[in-house]
């Protein structure tokens, strides 16, 4: 796959503080990256770092096979669309589309159809001589995306664009941004700390935390092989359960003394000795009642907090003397202090070396 | 003290189910609240709209030194108007006025502009453009006075040191005096419209930036296109601020010129002060008092329009 | 792997061009302009070091060369005339202190009380009266000085310092209600609705809560009141009566006054006492005088 946006050992430090640390990404054509992250991990800094809104103090920046890394923003190829719209509340929808291409001096029928052409896909038209100030919040966000589109690039950047709308707008303009790369096929790199957005629009998803990429890979291996426990943790809603214990050969022994047998679980390296380790596992892999009794490993526990969530439910537990949360299929009537088995498959899960934190 | 609008909301449900009458509604309901607010009521009553009223209706009266006269129409007005002494002041107030609006108004933006570039010393360079807004109308006008003055200042300086024909005389010249004025009044007061400008200019999304500049457009058309529109209710308020100032000005031309050369600095504030305390003519004062209660409104009716006007959906 | 590439691959920050004209431009203009704005003040204090005959000589923007003397500033304090009496700027000067102290006090804790009562205990008719207040703020105070004249005439305190004080109390109020309404405002409502729900009434959610979160607020309302009662001139002249004259006023009958040789450095050296107290309040509190004119205008 040909490199979109290669980003090759960038660093950057403000004073002593380092945000982002030797960073290292490609971005295939056409590809939809997430920078997904908790405030504060670096993940709009890179994205300003690529949009050239910010300087780096290392590295350099390649985008469409130039290095642009000190090229100014609108020489970068780039479209990108902020949180907040950053629209222009003086002029009309129209206006915010073509200013930045009539202030580059282009001709007027090349403007007005690319206006024409950024409209349509956005269904923007009956708005075009509306002020900003009359659309909604939707509706401004299409906006924001429509100014990166009529500048005719190939990559695009948003910056959590999602975040100041409501759920239901924000599910309805998630489903669009994905409509829209597939029509376009443009590379897109996207900031968020929601990792729904990120299961649902990434390719490929990067991970970060303190200015660093945790994992990047495509959402069902970030969910399903977690790389780390940070990564583990921070995936998944609820989150991964984890047990901790000691790990020696193919037998994980919980703290109180519980042996649950990982035989069929796949090492990314033969194991070797004993060591302490920490046993995650999602709340939806546990079983309940005979399919339990089937699994590698079960036992009877007695539910003390029923969450019913609609299309399922969830509950609280405790398994080898810790809270453990489980998912079960709504039908199911459970009931506080009722005692049932429960039991899961560790080849589903994951065993992190509890010093190291990296996955075994 | 107790406190009956907490206890009858809270601690007596039994009362507060009863429907309360109208004189309980007027007097009792939050009482202490209305005790605590009453001087702020009754400023607002006796003095800005009573006071005010008072004023004008004197204006219709012939009283000399002593609000006693008898009603004489719109003569007080007529007189006013007809007054060499007046329309001077007028004139001049118009002028500088609009020379100073427009005056203050740019300088202070521009410096704001500066400002706003990440300056080393930012705060030093802050410090020295507003510190003349700390000053009085008086201390202003007397130093300028002194540094415009022919004999002592900048033309004298400037003779000394070899060009014997360099002429600064606008103080003293009947022509120029009120630009003499416009130079102390925008020394004083552009650091005020440059703090409030800067205060504008940073309270607009740092987004709206990064948009213009991946859009690629130029720093000084993002100020002229994109923050200056969005700068407009600074804008109002700030040129309602210093109009309203603007009328005002006294203390200043107290100080600087005492409305000469002859009577080319004149301006309405000293012709109320003069016909109210000096020449004992408190009708005529009052009528000129009016007429800069009027300009004052004009003033306002932008202001008022933006900020009880009709708002805009969302 | 980077750092391997090509010479001139760009890489890492931007180059920063040494020598950016531009930059130098923007110095350049907030300079001249810095210099501007500081000549006043260095024309007063260099004018007021020098002697007489100095002056007459050499220029006003010399910097004084021959001897430093402070005896201008000793002069201009006790024995100045006004063009009746002899004795300096100090009478002046406590006469000042004596109307901006109570003034302060007073305005600052009626406009806060006030404040509170308009954000927290809203009654009917008190969104109107804020609103007159507010546009009372523009009213020439030409327009209201005789009757108030008038007022004080009745109360019997015209010519005294009560009468000036009552006066800036006046108004003082539109701007400081307005701050406080506004900071008030901005304060959590639900702390408000804690303490009513705890059992608190009006005075003791005041002193008790409101008043420890204001801090900021209260000083930033008593420096725009120290600052603009002290640099008051209308007010002084026509309510002090002459044993009382503020500061500004005796300057102005010193500086003014026609009778004898124009002693300039005494002059100046007077202007900046004048000065002093505005100016101390200015340079001591920096950032709190820039947030009162700022929130005052920028919000209302």
């Amino acid at each position: 796959m040909q490199s979109s946006v290669s980003i090759r050992d960038v660093s950057l430090n403000f004073g002593n503080v380092q945000v982002l640390r030797n960073l290292n990404l490609e971005v295939g054509q056409g590809e939809f990256i997430v920078l997904l992250g908790p405030s504060g991990c670096g993940k709009s800094t890179l994205l300003n770092c690529i949009a050239g809104l910010l300087d780096v103090s290392g590295g350099q920046i390649f985008i469409g096979g130039k290095n642009v890394t000190w090229a100014e923003p609108k020489d970068r190829g780039i479209g990108m669309v902020f949180q907040s719209y950053a629209l222009y509340p003086q002029m009309t929808v129209e206006k915010n589309l073509s200013f930045g291409l009539r202030v580059a001096g282009m001709a007027k029928e090349e403007v007005n159809a690319r206006v024409k052409r950024a409209a349509e896909i956005l269904q923007l038209e009956p708005f075009l001589q509306r002020k900003p100030a009359n659309l909604s919040g939707g509706q401004r966000q299409r906006v924001a995306i429509g100014r990166a589109l009529v500048r005719d690039v190939d990559v695009f950047l948003f910056d959590e664009p999602l975040s100041n709308l409501d759920a239901k707008l924000r599910s309805d303009l998630r489903v669009e941004i994905k409509r829209l790369h597939q029509r376009l096929k443009n590379t897109m790199i996207y900031v968020t700390h929601d990792q729904i957005e990120a299961l649902t629009l990434a390719d490929r998803i990067a991970i970060m935390k303190n200015g660093e990429i945790q994992q990047l890979s495509d959402p069902h291996t970030i969910y399903n092989n977690p790389v780390n426990l940070y990564v583990a943790g921070f995936i998944g809603s609820p989150s991964m359960n984890f047990l901790q214990g000691t790990l020696s050969g193919t037998s994980f022994t919980a703290e109180d003394g519980t042996v649950i047998p990982v035989g069929n679980y796949k090492f990314t390296a033969p194991s070797s000795g004993q060591i302490k380790a920490v046993l995650g596992v999602r709340p939806e892999h546990i079983v309940l009642g005979e399919d339990a009794q089937r699994m590698p490993f079960s036992t009877e526990v007695e539910i003390e907090i029923v969450e019913p969530m609609g299309s399922d439910t969830l509950a609280w537990t405790k398994i080898a003397g810790h809270s453990v949360t489980f998912r079960a299929d709504s039908d199911v009537v459970l009931t506080v202090g009722q005692k049932l088995f429960v039991g899961f498959d560790p080849a589903r899960g994951s065993l992190f070396n509890a010093e190291t934190t990296n996955r075994v | 003290m107790t406190d009956i609008g907490r206890s009858g909301a809270v601690s007596r449900p039994v009362e507060a189910d009863k429907p309360p009458g109208l004189l309980y509604n007027i007097f009792v309901r939050n009482i202490t609240a209305k005790i605590a607010a009453s001087p702020m009521v009754a400023i607002v009553l006796i003095v800005f709209i009573g006071c005010t009223l008072w004023s004008v209706w004197f204006s219709f009266t012939d009283s000399r030194s002593l609000p006693n006269g008898d009603f004489v129409g719109w003569a007080q007005y007529e007189r006013l108007f007809s007054a060499r002494r007046w329309k001077i002041s007028a004139t001049n107030l118009l002028t500088y006025g609009i020379f100073s609006l427009v005056f203050t108004m740019v300088v202070g933006f521009l410096l704001a502009v500066l400002m706003d570039q990440k300056l080393r010393f930012e705060d030093g360079f802050r410090t020295i453009f507003l510190y003349p807004f700390a000053l009085s109308g008086i201390v202003t006008g007397l130093v300028w006075q002194w540094i415009m003055n022919p004999t002592l200042g900048l033309q004298s300086t400037i003779r000394g040191l070899g060009w014997t024909s360099f002429t600064f005389d606008w103080i003293t010249n009947t022509d120029m005096v009120l630009y003499a004025l416009l130079i102390a009044g925008t020394w004083h007061g552009t650091g005020f419209v440059m703090v409030l400008m800067l205060a504008g200019l940073r309270s607009i999304d740092g987004e709206i930036w990064k948009a213009a500049r991946v859009d690629g457009i130029p720093t000084w058309r993002t100020y002229l296109q994109i923050v200056l529109p969005m700068m407009r209710g600074v804008i109002v308020t700030t040129l309602v601020i210093v109009g309203s100032g603007i009328v005002r000005t006294y203390d200043l031309v107290v100080a600087l010129t005492n409305g000469g050369p002859g009577l080319s600095s004149e301006v309405p504030a000293k012709y109320v002060i003069n016909y109210m305390f000096t020449a004992g003519n408190l009708g005529q004062a009052l009528a000129a008092s009016t007429v800069m209660l009027l300009a004052v409104f004009v003033i306002l009716i932008p202001w008022m329009i933006i900020e009880f006007g009709p708002k805009k959906a969302h | 792997m980077a750092n391997v590439s090509a010479v001139g691959e760009p890489s890492g920050p931007r180059p920063s061009k040494g020598f950016n004209p531009k930059r130098i431009i923007i110095y350049g203009i907030i300079i001249v302009a810095a210099m501007y704005y500081l000549l006043p003040l260095y024309v007063m204090i260099t004018t007021s070091l020098k002697g007489l005959p100095e002056i007459r000589l050499g220029n006003i923007f010399a910097p004084p060369l021959e001897i430093i003397t402070i005896e201008p500033w000793v002069k201009a304090w006790t024995s100045a005339c006004t063009g009746l009496t002899c004795n300096g700027l100090a009478p002046g000067f406590w006469n000042s202190v004596k109307i901006t102290v109570p003034s302060t006090i007073i305005s600052v804790l009626v406009a806060a009380v006030s404040g509170y009562a308009l954000v927290n205990w809203r009654f009917k008719g008190s969104e109107f009266f804020f609103t007159c207040l507010l546009l009372g703020s523009f009213i020439p105070y030409q327009v209201m000085l005789y009757p108030m004249v008038m007022i004080t005439a009745q109360l019997k305190i015209f010519g005294t310092l009560w009468a000036v004080i009552l006066v800036h109390t006046v108004f003082g109020m539109p701007i400081l209600v307005l701050l406080f309404r506004n900071y008030f405002a901005s304060l959590p409502q639900e702390l408000f609705k804690a303490a009513r729900v705890d059992g608190a009434g009006f005075w003791r959610i005041f002193f008790q809560i409101m008043v420890p979160m204001s801090l900021p607020i209260f000083a930033v309302a008593i420096i725009l009141q120290v600052t603009g009662i002290w640099n008051d001139f209308l007010f002084g002249v026509v309510f002090a009566g002459t044993q009382n004259y503020p500061m500004t006023v005796q300057l102005n009958n010193i500086v003014n006054s026609t009778q004898g040789v124009r002693e300039y450095n005494v002059n100046m050296a007077a202007t900046i006492l004048t000065a002093a107290v505005p100016l101390i309040v200015y340079f001591v509190s920096g950032k709190w005088f820039v947030r009162g004119i700022a929130a005052g205008a920028v919000k209302g």
